[in-house]
This record gives structure tokens, sequence and C-alpha cells, in this order.
């Protein structure tokens, strides 16, 4: 037992266990469920329990094998129904958005928290976290609240005078941005800060002796070193955004085209565990391939670098 | 050696007797425990409350809104409920795909109280009415704000047929402005949309729903909420003057706007062509934890005067033959809740439908809801 032991782990047991910990986290949590995903995805619709054909039949001792390719194909049927390709863009759509207005909100935000004193930094830090402490379904309902025709962001415009007629904001484009941006905007900024707060002052004096605007000294000195800042950022808001079905179904309206929503149809209204599977394979893979081609230009950069 | 394989095989004997022995306990003691899934605004105050005293059954009460949710959480398996309230056509999908267990009918003496017509009308569904006992019945109908809908309508009489008001785009485009409310699932809208074209409600015919998407695409500029709960107090408080609804809800929301003296009018119509019945029914998962407190619940439920406060609370019609005599008189009178035996006659009967019909309809649904 020892030798088999020593024979997996040749130099340094420790090491091999370390390493080992994280893999097998990745392989229990994510590879097997993933796996299980895409088996239903290619099962057949049955009704009943469980709610697919099994993919392997012995029928006079073959072992017949049936991969249903179907739900894949419907997806991609843009002739016959384009729903799932349209769903897919306004995912996409409402996602990248939520990302930018979050970058542009989220960067002067961190830049500020960066540049405040070292004494006050851990307390902005603290505000910036403190409505994790609320239930993120709590604060999607308080901006129902706020938002609705006779909501307090209304009664405090016509108590104003600035408009005469409540305005119809919830349930529309707008009051899903505002719900999606509030709540992925500390995904944005906590890594955004995180990278500023190293930024190396002496870099941008030089860049100002030398006689840079302090425009020219953001874009040229600030923004390129924050990349992977910007670029960490991006990512923790934008992936969980294509997936997002709660803020969608709360503050969105019903014409809001988002694929949680589909997932849920075909999950509730059609019972079609193996359509819904299918359709989340296509979203992971969406957002998973666009981010290893990212990830090895940005390695073949880095090794171009040093 | 030997010895070992005879410690061995001692320790499983012993280990099976011991599992043998639990296994009998736990089948004649249930813990006192009971999980019920019902739909929401359905249950009166204090109906789990003397249900617990009677019987020491702690009862743990979840909600849901629409057939679909109920029907995925049986599909998923595991629910952990011992009780389930599905409409009968949604049972008989679940009852084929074997999800619902046998009722033990001995242990539910008050059976007795239903009524032949309900039992009937179950049996179509449910032959011999193995699974399923009716826990209140409406319909799909319509329901407005008078107030709100005749100054919408201006010089416009009312229409003859209730359904026009929700389907014809000259009479809903003039109540966008006081706000309409949908229920927000396909299983509801299409077969209210198929019976105004005179199409059978529960058509097995793409073509059908073909037709009644067009109608509907029509009407959608109209349709300010799409809801299946939400809607009862928002016609309550007037923020909503037109609903297509079920009957008890729109009562509720009439009574919530009486009690809260917000001066909303609210009506329940019924459609000269009849609107579409449901008969939500009481149903044991075959895989519920505790299936004695089950039946023991359904049996409670089936008390007159148990069933009687349910109609009284939420303005749904009970099955109960023996519980009119606790039935508040304003809610017996109301024609609305108990229907006169001209307008059952006019009411649709609920039909299952199978799978290609439900991914059709859910398709044309979500056409209709997004707009596109």
């Amino acid at each position: 037992m020892n030798k088999l032991l020593a024979r997996l782990m040749p130099n340094n047991p420790g090491r091999a266990v370390v390493i080992g910990v994280p893999y097998l986290w990745l392989v229990l949590f994510f590879l097997l469920p993933f796996l299980i995903v895409l088996k239903i995805s290619v099962s057949e619709m049955n009704v009943g329990q469980p709610p697919f054909k099994p993919l392997t039949e012995m029928v006079d001792n073959f072992l017949n094998i049936r991969v249903y390719l179907g739900n894949f194909i419907s997806l991609f049927d843009v002739a016959n129904d384009d729903l799932y390709a349209r769903t897919y863009l306004s995912s996409l759509k409402y996602a990248a958005w939520t990302t930018i207005f979050c970058l542009v909100i989220g960067f002067p935000f961190a830049y500020f928290m960066a540049r405040a004193r070292p004494t006050i930094r851990p307390a902005l830090l603290m505000l910036v976290m403190m409505p994790f402490w609320t239930s993120f379904l709590l604060r999607v309902y308080a901006w129902k609240a706020i938002l609705t025709t006779n909501g307090v962001f209304n009664q405090i415009l016509i108590g104003l005078g600035i408009i005469g007629e409540p305005l119809h904001m919830l349930h529309t484009p707008f009051s899903l941005m505002i719900g999606m941006v509030y709540v992925y905007l500390p995904f944005m900024i906590l890594p955004l800060y995180a990278n500023l707060v190293k930024l190396d002052g002496r870099l941008l004096e030089a860049a100002a002796d030398l006689g840079a605007t302090p425009w020219q000294r953001f874009w040229l000195v600030t923004v390129p070193l924050s990349k992977s800042g910007i670029i960490a950022g991006s990512m923790l808001v934008f992936i969980p955004c294509v997936g997002e079905f709660v803020i969608p179904e709360l503050l969105g309206g019903p014409e809001t085209l988002m694929i949680g929503r589909v997932l849920w149809d075909e999950l509730f209204s059609n019972n079609d565990w193996p359509r819904a599977a299918a359709v989340a394979v296509v979203t992971i893979l969406l957002i998973i391939v666009p981010l290893a081609i990212f990830n090895k230009y940005q390695a073949e950069s880095q090794g171009e670098r040093t | 050696m030997k010895l070992f394989s005879f410690r061995a095989l001692a320790d499983v004997a012993w280990g099976v007797a011991l599992a043998a022995s639990c296994g009998i306990a736990l089948a004649q003691e249930e813990p006192k425990v009971l999980n019920v899934y019902n739909w929401s605004d359905y249950i009166a105050e204090d109906t789990l409350k003397n249900f617990e005293k009677e019987t020491g059954i702690k009862v743990r009460y979840d909600n849901f809104d629409s057939n679909e949710i109920l029907h995925a959480k049986l599909v998923a398996g595991k629910t952990g409920y011992d009780i389930v309230v599905p409409s009968s056509n949604w049972a008989k999908i679940q009852i084929d795909g074997g999800l619902l267990a046998k009722l033990d009918k001995a242990l539910i003496p008050n059976l007795a109280n239903v009524d032949a017509e309900t039992a009937g009308q179950i049996a179509k569904l449910d032959p011999g009415n193995q699974h399923l006992v009716v826990w209140l019945w409406g319909y799909t109908t319509v329901g407005i704000n008078v107030d709100k809908v005749k100054a919408a309508l201006g010089s416009m009489p009312m229409p003859d047929n209730a359904w026009d008001l929700v389907f014809k785009p000259e009479y809903i485009s003039k109540m966008k402005s006081c706000g309409v409310s949908f229920l927000d699932s396909p299983s509801e809208i299409f077969p209210a949309a198929l019976h105004y074209l005179g199409k059978p409600a529960f058509s097995k015919q793409t073509s059908d729903y073909q037709e009644a998407s067009r109608m509907l695409q029509a009407i959608r500029p109209y349709v300010t909420l799409f809801s299946s709960s939400g809607y009862i107090n928002d016609m309550a408080n007037g923020s909503i003057c037109l609903a297509l609804g079920w009957s008890g809800d729109i009562s509720i929301a009439r009574q919530r706007a009486i009690d809260g003296k917000t001066g909303n009018k609210i009506e329940v119509l019924i459609p000269k062509t009849g609107g579409i019945l449901f008969f939500d029914t009481m149903a044991i998962p075959v895989d519920a934890p505790h299936p004695k407190n089950a039946h023991a619940f359904i049996n409670y439920i089936l008390k007159p005067e148990v069933h009687a406060s349910l109609t009284n609370k939420v303005f749904y019609a009970n099955p109960n033959a023996q519980s009119t005599k606790f039935v508040k008189k304003e809610v017996a009178e109301n024609p609305t809740v108990f229907l006169s035996a001209e307008n059952k006659k006019k009411m649709i009967a609920p039909d299952a439908v199978n799978n290609d019909i439900r991914r059709l309809s859910t398709r044309l649904y979500t056409q209709f809801k997004t707009g596109l």
C-alpha cells in the first residue's frame, strides 16, 4: 500500500496533495456536474421520473448507445425558430452593457478609494461590501418599491415638480439595468481597487515630469497598468450576468429575453430537461470559448514580453 | 479465515435484523410531521392550526402559483412533500407518469362527503378516483373593477360576452390606461383563447394554437401585467382594472378592496360562453415521506366544517356535499362561487394535453409575452 502511494507521488507527497486538492475540487464540483448535464443534453425526453431516457440499453445482448442530437440541432435551427439565437444575443447584450456601466461607474470609484488616505481605506472598502450583509433578493425587491409607478422615486420627482405624471420605470430595460449594475458593481470595484492600490505613484510623477497631461497620464499609464484589474472585474461581472435569472425576472419587463428565462421555461413549462441541459451547455461554451482564446492570447503576449 | 467469515456473516445478520426492526418501527410510527405544497391564497388562517391541535402533526406549508412549477418538482422527484395540490388535468399526466400514489381509501372515511357530481368530473381523468380528492374548484374567467372599466369604455356598452373584454382589441385597448393583468402561464392563457375562438379549449391541433397565437399578438400591446398571484392585491388597490384570472382570486380581491375601504368595486364575470373549469386536487407523491399523515390531512380537510371554512375564506367552491350548512350566507348566495345549474353547464371541463402541444404553447406564449 505504501509502495503504491510512493509510486503515485514520487518526490514529495505533500506537494502532490496540495496540487491535488484544487484539481479534485474542480473535478468533483465542475467537471462531474458538467458531464452529467452534457449526458442529459444528449438524452431523449421522458414523461415520468427521471424526466429523460437512458443513453445505454441492453437489447438481445447488444449494448445500444443512443445519442440524441435533436436538442442541439433545434437550438441552432435558426430558420425554423430563432428564439434561442435571439435569446443568446440578448443575454450577451445585457451582460455587456452591465459590464460597461459597472466599469464606467466602478473605475472612478475604485480609483478614488485607492487614492484615499490609507487610514480610511478599510472603512471605504467596508462601505462597498456592506450591501452584501443584506440578502440579495431583498435588495432587488427594494428596487421594485423604489421604481414602481407610485414608488419612492416617482414621488420624489413629482414632489420636486420635475414631472407631472409618474414615469413608468419598473419592468423596463431601464429598471433591469439599474438592478444588474447595482448588484454587480462591487464585483467590479473590488478587483479594480486591489489592482489600483498597488499602482506605483512614482510612474505617474515621472510621466508628469516628462510633460504628460493628466489625461495622457490616465490613458497611457494608469489604464494599461490596471489592465489585469479591469479584465478580472469585467469577467466577474459579465459571466454571471449572462445567466442571470432573478434580476430580469423581478425587474425586467415581459419582453426581456434572457437565457435564464428560457432555461426556466424548458425546465418548468416544458419539463424538457434534455433541451434545458443543451441550452445550458451552449451557454457554458459561449462563455468559456472566448475566455480560453483570451487566456491563450494573454499567455502568449506575456511570454513575448519576458 | 473461517472464523473471520463467520464473524462477518454474523455481523451482516445482525445488521439486517437491526435494519429490519427499524423499518418496522418506522412503518408503525411515522414522525408527527406533514409537508404540504399548495397554491398561494388558498387556505383559511385556522386550518393548519386546528389540524395540528387535533392530530398533533406539525405542518410545514409551502406555496406555488402555477401547475408548471409543481409538475417540475414532482418530475425531479424527492420533493419531501406529502400533499401536493395539482389541477386535475395536470394530475392526469402525473398519474400516467407514476408520480402520484394510490390513496388508501380505508384511511379516509370522510370521502363519503364528496358530492357525486365532482367525483364524476374527476373520474374522467382519474378513473375510479384512485389518486385525487378535490381541494376546491373554480374557473378561469374575467374580473373587472366596475367603475374604472365603465369609465374606460365611455359610451361603449359592456360586451355581451365577457371574454370580449380581454380578447377583442376594441375593448381591451381602452383598458390599457387603467391596467390589464393576464395569468402568467401558457396552460392558463391558451385554453381561454382557444375557447374564445370557438375551438376546443384543450385542442390537440397545432393549427388551432397558431390561430390563438395570432389573436393574442394583436392584444399584446394592451396587457400591462403578467401575474398569477400578485394581481389579487393589484386589483384590490386599483392599479389593475381588468384581469384574466381565477374566479376565487378575483373574489378575494373584491373582499380585500372592501376590507381595505379602497372604494374599488371588483366583480367576477361569468362569460356567456362559459369559463374554463379547474379542479385542484389533493394527491400524495409516490415518494412522500409521511403518507399516513397525508391521509389524515385529506380526511381532515374533508370534514364539512373545514371544507366550508376554506370556501368562506377564498371564495372557491368545495366538493363537500355536507359543508353547505357551514358556508357563510353571503358566500353561499354568491352566484360566482357556487354556480347555478345553468352556468355550470356552460363551463368548459379541463383536459390533459401531450408534450408536443405543451412545447408549442410554451413557445407561442413566449412569443406572445415578449412580443417577438
